[in-house]
């Protein structure tokens, strides 16, 4: 189920934070969304969950703009995890991971333990969110979209204020669900991690795309001293690349 | 999820009946003259009423908190409590009060108002700071409203109802108030209910609650009737009776899994409770005139309300 994004242009108040923005993205893969601050990485994403409504252009699941799908029916299918991770009252795990369930209408305990398990939430399961630490809360509020069952997963800097143990933890889930064949857009920061864990990659500058395709293209340092002003040099092996400026 | 509900059923089954004989007079069916009469006519609609008011107050509470994810929000904020007291000072300030229907009628109107006003302002966009600062300007206008009307009052008798009334009270109520108060706190509660899923996708944020598929302006709608229903008709039988929706939640929270939607019963449970017990306090306090109610809730809520500022403040420091 591709989504593809035509002409999308997002105006918040008086400005375009998003202009003629033209995207294809792949389920079964990641893509990672980059760009330095106010390019409009968060708006995109928040385009693509359907939670903001275009001034021209569309967002469409397998030709089928969401703008036209029932909110319920477009929550089955997307899954969107915000930046700001905030849980209102002190909830355990379980229910907060269970909320998930809610675009199906039930409390179904089979895809909310799967979650549960899948990111090693056991333990803490009746444990209060507050005595979760930074790593173990990033984990649950994951856990509480892949309970959905989405057939895509949006994050907004899931992997921000987390050590590099539980950045590698949260994007080896994001592989394993996309390696089940749902598509994973991230807004990322940190581009060594782009290019080392997406498969594609859009740079954002000024709210349009200045790049876009496989990591290695989209994230070439040419790219990166036009887009961020910076003159950097990749180094390391494939997978394993690390960004150094001049 | 469900452990505090039959504990506070078995609360209200024994605070129930011992309400209906405590007062000034204690009720002892061998010796009380006319027990039967002052039982059915006076003390039953009495309690049902304090139970009534109390649940709508207490589940208002417990849903604006959870709209808002504020533990210091209280219905009041909304302002169709001081709607309802303007529609009920105007009945005053008229003269009208001496038909049984007509004070709670106008202070049904007040009410409606002030949910229309809101749903005016606010219900467009559906979002919650300009829901919350929509209540607080139509809660300050009726307010100052219902003081201008003391003030301007046609003869002192009239002020002196109006600012008695605006008190809350349950005295002297009958059948006719619980025929009045009963189906609109039931329907009221019943739309808290209908939002209650809506109220728990909130715990996650206003984003995170609209990417799992909930409409903001309908829960929004959901909510300005439920809480305008259930205050509105407290207000128009009993006056303005503070603090039962903002304490009650708290005290209820802790025995719950803390979602809204597991607090909403509980907290109309428990608010019945505080309400009975506090009317039974009023009628028993041997004062020369029976205590009001709202100034009784407001004794106990104003320390309580204190209490948790410092607490949240400790959370803080």
């Amino acid at each position: 189920m591709t989504m593809e994004v035509q002409s999308l242009t997002v105006r918040l108040g008086n400005q375009a934070v998003l202009q003629g923005v033209d995207a294809e993205l792949q389920p079964g893969s990641i893509t990672a969304i980059c760009g330095p601050n106010g390019a409009g990485k968060s708006t995109l994403l928040s385009a693509l969950a359907g939670l903001i409504d275009a001034e021209n252009g569309k967002v469409s699941l397998d030709g089928e703009s969401i703008s036209e799908f029932h909110p319920q029916h477009r929550a089955r299918k997307i899954g969107y995890l915000p930046q700001l991770g905030e849980v209102a009252w002190d909830v355990a795990v379980r229910s907060l991971v269970a909320l998930g369930r809610m675009p199906h209408g039930d409390s179904d305990s089979v895809p909310v333990e799967k979650a549960i398990a899948a990111l090693g939430l056991q333990e803490f399961a009746s444990r209060p969110m507050s005595q979760l630490s930074g790593g173990e809360k990033a984990r649950a509020l994951l856990a509480r979209v892949l309970a959905g069952q989405p057939d895509w997963i949006l994050a907004d800097e899931p992997l921000a204020a987390l050590d590099l143990a539980h950045q590698l933890s949260i994007l080896r889930h994001l592989r394993n669900a996309a390696d089940r064949g749902a598509g994973v857009v991230l807004v990322l920061h940190d581009l060594a991690l782009a290019m080392n864990h997406a498969d594609h990659v859009l740079v954002l500058e000024q709210g349009t795309i200045v790049a876009n395709g496989a990591a290695a293209d989209a994230l070439s340092e040419d790219t990166i001293a036009k887009v961020w002003g910076v003159e950097t040099q990749w180094l390391g092996q494939d997978g394993a690349k690390a960004l150094v400026a001049k | 999820m469900t452990r505090p509900i039959p504990i506070l059923l078995i609360m209200i089954a024994i605070a129930f009946p011992l309400s209906l004989l405590a007062g000034r007079v204690w009720i002892d069916f061998e010796t009380t003259p006319n027990a039967a009469v002052i039982l059915a006519e006076l003390r039953l609609p009495r309690s049902l009423l304090a139970l009534i008011i109390g649940s709508g107050l207490g589940a208002a509470g417990a849903a604006m908190q959870g709209y808002l994810r504020n533990p210091l929000a209280d219905p009041g904020l909304f302002g169709v409590a001081p709607g309802a007291a303007l529609g009920a000072a105007a009945s005053l300030w008229f003269g009208y009060a001496a038909s049984a229907w007509l004070l709670p009628l106008f202070a049904l109107i007040g009410a409606a108002g002030a949910m229309a006003l809101l749903a005016l302002i606010a219900g467009r966009t559906g979002g919650i700071a300009l829901f919350t600062l929509a209540g607080m300007m139509i809660a300050s206008l009726a307010g100052a409203l219902t003081s201008l009307a003391i003030s301007l009052a046609p003869n002192a008798f009239a002020m002196s109802e109006i600012v008695t009334w605006l008190m809350g009270a349950l005295t002297d109520r009958s059948w006719a108030d619980v025929q009045l108060a009963a189906p609109l706190t039931l329907l009221g509660i019943a739309c808290l209910m209908v939002a209650r899923k809506g109220l728990d996708g909130l715990i996650l944020g206003d984003a995170a609650a609209r990417s799992l598929g909930i409409n903001p302006r309908v829960l929004q709608a959901w909510l300005i009737a439920g809480v305008g229903l259930t205050v509105g008709s407290g207000v128009a039988v009993a006056g303005i009776v503070g603090f039962v929706g903002l304490i009650v939640p708290h005290l209820v929270r802790p025995f719950t899994d803390k979602r809204p939607s597991s607090l909403i019963i509980p907290s109309a449970l428990a608010g019945g409770l505080l309400v009975l017990i506090a009317d039974v306090a009023c009628r028993v306090l041997p004062l020369v005139t029976e205590l009001r109610l709202g100034i009784a809730l407001s004794l106990i809520g104003a320390p309580f309300f204190l209490w948790l500022l410092l607490r949240m403040r400790r959370g803080l420091a």
